[in-house]
């Protein structure tokens, strides 16, 4: 009987770290209480206990100093995984990973190698207002020599990092807060899920959904729904944002003719006007309808739970953007 | 301390090669031959020699956008660090970084760096990897005076005090951040009162003066490697030329008489004078010297004139390691 073993998300990156740590003594973490405390949302937890606080290190409150350790130990030689607690404190150290993590290799002609992996928690639905709840992915996305991911899942998410953790390009590893207790089927064994590779999590004829994170479980639940409609959902989840698997979204949108792009960082500027626009370049004879993209509005994320439910897409939204390229009545939530 | 006459030939031959490099540089660059910005190091020779002069081939620094000194004090290659700065195919970035990423990680030079204060940052992880692998290498970060009032310098120099890093901070202070004076961007004279703040031992030498950096770097670098954590070093120095390029610009922010007052305390002349009437040394010998590093520049000015452009099809090699996927 094949191993059904389940864990949460949050269990299946402790544990990737954990097996990545025991197999390799070039790999050590350092972040803001994720030693002794294990991370604020105990996402290190039990990994200081039994690697020593040489290997899972307490670090002072300095994003900028975390990721420059990070880069440091990677360029000579360490398999280094660092920890910026909320990913909207990115912009704390966006210099030490846009101007000198992501460069340096090529800046340097080469020679540079950085394994380096930069863990992080995003998205919203917590009530934390603006500055704990924001999905900058598009903004790594956008940079040249970073690499980032974005796991939907207690599967991808133990195989995804123990991807990251092995590759020797700087990665930033997005958990996404919302889904650290969703659990699933993962593997007691190490394995590891390529990067830049899509998961077709859902096949289907009529449209395609393409949707990450917390929002490709949304969009599954929206097919769902849709199926008793009679319309049949492609969801694809890219897992990995950069590098993007293109190839599997436009040989999708060729089969269904019809797109929805949905995540939940704003609308404008966000990924899902990349994929829109790739989509268009690459397969437009074959769209019926313009690819219509869900995220949310241009504002900060508010705090109120009456603002933020509103504000955050969900399988309601999704389900009416479907409907919307299919030319048929948009439904109330 | 009494140095050998070896050492104190080594540090003489190192502040000559920087010296011969950047006004080679500058003249390139005054001739339109060289693309880009220039920050020279003219001036501040005695502390990248100092402090290199006290490191291991193994040991790791990290470096500024003044970076040219600290690449040739720790040994770097004038054919690959001319051809660089012209953006040729057989330069140490192979024409993608020029002279603000100047680096040799075989030499454990660690980068120019274009951002001022990132350095520091970078130098604490290299701090931390060699004290993980309990190799007893040591890190220095190398820094102006302007960058201590980026909030990376305070960041990196907190952790590696709280970390207990094997690490030195030294400080070039040359009294100017880009065109501003120090006293108009801080409340303080001296850099070395930050180091208290933090928990290290720092310590203020004569810049222009390579054997007084020397032996602090010597003693701060062993209390690094044996395990007695960070220490600051301030070196007050001077940059002869301006804070980009060798002509004034027309810029007037420092006055001549100040320059010329600097100029009178050359690193190089006062440390040769210095080591001729000890009699350690005579001119003859310095003259050899000399010669043979400017031939040594010319050769490289040469091979780097001779040396082929990247070709277009190298935008995209090395983003990553390995390829994009």
């Amino acid at each position: 009987m094949a191993d059904q073993r389940k864990l949460p998300y949050v269990m299946a990156f402790n544990e990737a770290v954990r097996q990545a740590m025991e197999a390799d003594p070039d790999v050590f973490c350092a972040g803001e209480d994720i030693g002794a405390f294990g991370g604020v949302f105990g996402t290190y937890s039990g990994l200081q206990a039994t690697f020593g606080a040489d290997r899972v290190v307490d670090t002072p409150i300095s994003e900028q100093a975390i990721i420059g350790l990070g880069v440091g130990a990677a360029v000579t030689g360490l398999r280094p995984i660092v920890d910026i607690m909320f990913m909207d404190f990115i912009c704390v150290a966006l210099d030490q990973i846009v101007n000198q993590a992501a460069k340096l290799k090529y800046m340097f002609g080469g020679d540079a190698v950085l394994p380096l992996t930069i863990t992080t928690a995003g998205g919203g639905g917590l009530s934390a207002a603006a500055q704990h709840s924001q999905s900058l992915e598009a903004l790594l996305c956008h940079i040249p020599g970073l690499k980032v991911v974005y796991p939907s899942n207690p599967y991808d998410m133990k195989g995804l990092m123990m991807s990251c953790i092995r590759e020797d390009n700087p990665t930033v590893m997005i958990k996404h807060k919302r889904l650290l207790g969703m659990s699933g089927h993962v593997p007691t064994e190490p394995y590891s899920i390529p990067l830049g590779i899509a998961n077709v999590a859902r096949e289907g004829s009529d449209v395609t959904i393409v949707a990450y994170a917390r929002m490709a479980n949304e969009a599954l639940a929206a097919a769902a729904k849709l199926a008793d409609e009679g319309i049949e959902c492609e969801v694809i989840d890219p897992r990995t944002l950069q590098p993007l698997d293109t190839a599997t979204i436009v040989e999708s949108a060729k089969k269904t003719n019809r797109v929805v792009v949905v995540h939940e960082a704003v609308r404008f500027g966000g990924l899902g006007a990349e994929i829109a626009s790739q989509i268009q370049e690459l397969a437009f004879d074959w769209l019926d309808a313009p690819v219509h993209r869900v995220g949310a509005p241009f504002s900060p994320v508010p705090f109120s739970p009456a603002l933020e439910q509103h504000y955050i897409p969900d399988a309601t939204t999704i389900a009416n953007g479907v409907r919307q390229v299919l030319g048929r009545p948009v439904l109330a939530g | 301390m009494d140095l050998s006459p070896a050492t104190q030939f080594d540090l003489h031959r190192r502040m000559v090669r920087i010296r011969l490099f950047e006004e080679a540089a500058g003249r390139l660059a005054e001739a339109n031959k060289l693309p880009g910005f220039l920050h020279l190091y003219v001036g501040e020779e005695a502390v990248a020699s100092g402090v290199c002069g006290a490191l291991n081939d193994d040991d790791h620094i990290t470096s500024t956008h003044r970076g040219h000194g600290h690449l040739v004090a720790k040994g770097g290659d004038f054919r690959r660090m001319m051809a660089e700065l012209m953006g040729k195919a057989t330069g140490y970035c192979k024409g993608k970084g020029g002279s603000m990423h100047i680096n040799d990680l075989s030499l454990g030079m660690l980068g120019a760096n274009g951002i001022v204060g990132a350095g520091s940052p970078i130098a604490v992880g290299a701090a931390f990897a060699n004290r993980y692998r309990g190799r007893g290498q040591v890190a220095v970060a190398f820094f102006g005076d302007g960058s201590t009032n980026i909030g990376a310098f305070h960041e990196a120099a907190n952790m590696a005090c709280a970390l207990h890093l094997p690490i030195v901070f030294a400080c070039e202070n040359n009294e100017y951040g880009e065109f501003t004076p120090r006293d108009k961007t801080m409340a303080i004279t001296d850099i070395v009162d930050r180091a208290a703040g933090y928990g290290m031992p720092g310590v203020i030498v004569d810049g222009m003066d390579v054997v007084a950096v020397h032996e602090a770097a010597v003693e701060a670098v062993e209390r690094a490697r044996t395990g007695g954590g960070p220490s600051l070093i301030e070196a007050k120095t001077y940059r002869f030329y301006n804070h980009h390029g060798v002509q004034n610009l027309g810029l007037k922010y420092r006055s001549d008489d100040e320059v010329a007052e600097w100029k009178q305390r050359d690193p190089i002349f006062s440390f040769e004078d210095r080591m001729i009437a000890n009699g350690v040394a005579d001119r003859a010998q310095f003259d050899e010297i000399w010669a043979e590093l400017r031939a040594a520049i010319d050769d490289a000015i040469a091979f780097a004139d001779e040396s082929p452009y990247p070709t277009p099809d190298q935008v995209l090699v090395d983003v990553y390691t390995g390829g994009r996927h």
